[in-house]
């Protein structure tokens, strides 16, 4: 069957796709099928950016998610943009650093996460997405630390390997906030 | 080796550098761009030539001259590049000239937007000619279908095209290129292949028409030996569950996706089939002969609109069933509740 169905949302830079490709990557590294998939062209050249992530343990018939088990929003935007799309009963991870309203569906399980604010607590104020990677691996357990783990020390090499720590360190801070909340 | 998650662009250039290509000639355009970019960076590594042309015009002169000379060379564009590249391509056609173009179509007419889309299947150059064109519906067989490109372009001595959707080119799925076909064996000498100057040894004089015959006996025989053999030899199609299906869908890339899913979401019911033609040409016609009694309809979904295939579903179908198309809408491209609202559509007036 297929596991989960994400939407990942947030402005150019805050790393929305990046974290998706990382939660592919895992998917794929556990055994599982995974596809990924970012908005691109005139959307992107906009601003925001967003991509569909899907991890499954059969094929997956088709790469666009329309209707999300999981959406992850990171900008305001992208609130308005995608929270009505989640499926019903689905679950909305928002980061409340960037975003102060709430959001207005009952049918949905909603989540605030301060993510910039505990980026900013470890120095390494870019790394808000990991924080909600970490979160949502907590909440959907479909998908392992360890997996991420080794995907960041694989990603963050030369130049960037100095913040392969800090990430991690992020995505535990996340899976712990997901615990608690 | 095991699965890999690449993006499809990368996954078609990975593809082509197992299959021998070691010379790529490009200009840059949108869903595509990865395929440049991956040759930029590998061709060095790989011994091969990389060259971002001056313009498609350029780019696909290069790939003719690069294989005049006997390498295995390849292109990559999407819908406005293709139109400037058919020129060259239709003259390789008649001069005999192997190579590989990719097709990456987003939306037009013309520039269209950079959405994902099935616009160029019509495509082609001045003159009558005939060129493989695969279609590409997952990441794997991106990779499979380029590989074996290389192979079926110098086996017959006629350019390949794979036609990708936008969503091929963009997304990441997973690859394992321990599982690319076998290569061809016995793939003939390229005698004709220029290499070097006279006064070296080489082969320095190409014939424009191949082996001295003229325009019409090359075109001829064409017709007569060359396509007929292609057709009976790489026609390929799978083929799902079309004996007892009331409605049967024919798509290809990922409008074939999408069958699946709506397949998944109304299967149980109407009962759907689906023909998915893996080369557009040759176009699998006779596959349309296994479709059985209880079919009513021919539902043809395309991410584009008016529709292009549908013409071969047409000729097919021989006027058996009717054809419908489903395509873009007025707010966005084709999506699986798309299909799914003409499936039922269609069941609706089939069973009044």
């Amino acid at each position: 069957m297929i596991k989960n169905k994400i939407t990942i949302a947030g402005s150019g830079g805050q790393g929305a796709l990046s974290m998706g490709q990382m939660i592919a990557y895992a998917g794929l590294k556990e055994g599982l099928e995974a596809t990924w998939l970012p908005s691109y062209g005139a959307e992107m050249r906009g601003g925001t950016a967003n991509c569909s992530v899907i991890i499954s343990e059969v094929e997956i018939p088709y790469p666009i998610v329309t209707e999300p088990d999981y959406c992850i929003v990171m900008n305001l935007p992208s609130l308005l943009k995608f929270e009505s799309i989640v499926r019903p009963g689905g679950i909305l991870i928002i980061n409340s650093s960037m975003i102060p309203e709430k959001a207005t569906r009952e049918d949905l399980s909603v989540f605030y996460v301060p993510a910039d604010e505990i980026a900013e607590e470890e120095k390494n104020p870019r790394g808000a997405n990991m924080v909600l990677l970490g979160v949502y691996i907590t909440i959907a357990g479909s998908i392992k630390e360890e997996s991420i783990a080794a995907i960041i020390d694989k990603t963050f090499t030369g130049s960037k390997a100095r913040f392969a720590e800090s990430n991690k360190q992020l995505v535990t801070r996340g899976i712990e906030y997901g615990k608690n909340i | 080796m095991t699965k890999v998650l690449m993006k499809g662009n990368e996954v078609i250039a990975e593809a082509a550098l197992r299959a021998g290509c070691r010379a790529f000639f490009g200009y840059p355009i949108t869903p595509q761009n990865e395929i440049p970019e991956y040759f930029a960076r590998e061709m060095p590594l790989r011994n091969g030539t990389f060259i971002q042309a001056e313009s498609e015009i350029a780019a696909m002169n290069m790939v003719m001259g690069a294989s005049a000379s006997g390498a295995r060379a390849m292109t990559s564009t999407s819908g406005p590049g293709y139109c400037l590249k058919l020129e060259a391509l239709a003259a390789m056609t008649l001069t005999r000239l192997p190579a590989v173009v990719v097709v990456v179509m987003r939306n037009g007419p013309a520039f269209g937007t950079m959405n994902a889309a099935q616009e160029d299947y019509r495509m082609n150059g001045n003159g009558g000619y005939k060129v493989v064109t695969f279609a590409p519906s997952t990441i794997q067989e991106a990779a499979d279908m380029t590989f074996e490109a290389f192979d079926i372009a110098d086996q017959y001595r006629n350019p390949v095209v794979i036609l990708a959707d936008g969503m091929i080119g963009q997304m990441m799925g997973s690859v394992d290129f321990d599982k690319l076909p076998a290569k061809r064996e016995h793939l003939p000498e390229k005698t004709w292949a220029l290499h070097g100057r006279g006064q070296r040894n080489g082969k320095s004089e190409f014939l424009f028409i191949a082996e001295g015959k003229n325009h019409y006996q090359e075109k001829y025989d064409a017709e007569t030996i060359l396509y007929p053999e292609i057709k009976a030899n790489e026609t390929s199609v799978e083929i799902v569950d079309v004996e007892d299906a009331d409605i049967v869908m024919c798509a290809y890339g990922t409008a074939a996706r999408m069958c699946v899913a709506a397949v998944e979401a109304i299967g149980s019911e109407v009962k759907l089939g689906l023909i998915r033609p893996r080369t557009l040409w040759p176009f699998p016609y006779e596959t349309f002969g296994q479709i059985g009694d209880p079919c009513k309809a021919i539902i043809c979904p395309e991410i584009n609109i008016i529709g292009q295939m549908i013409d071969d579903v047409r000729i097919a179908s021989a006027g058996r069933w009717p054809v419908h198309h489903v395509g873009d809408s007025a707010t966005g491209p084709l999506t699986p509740d798309g299909i799914i609202e003409k499936v039922k559509e269609v069941w609706k007036e089939m069973k009044v």
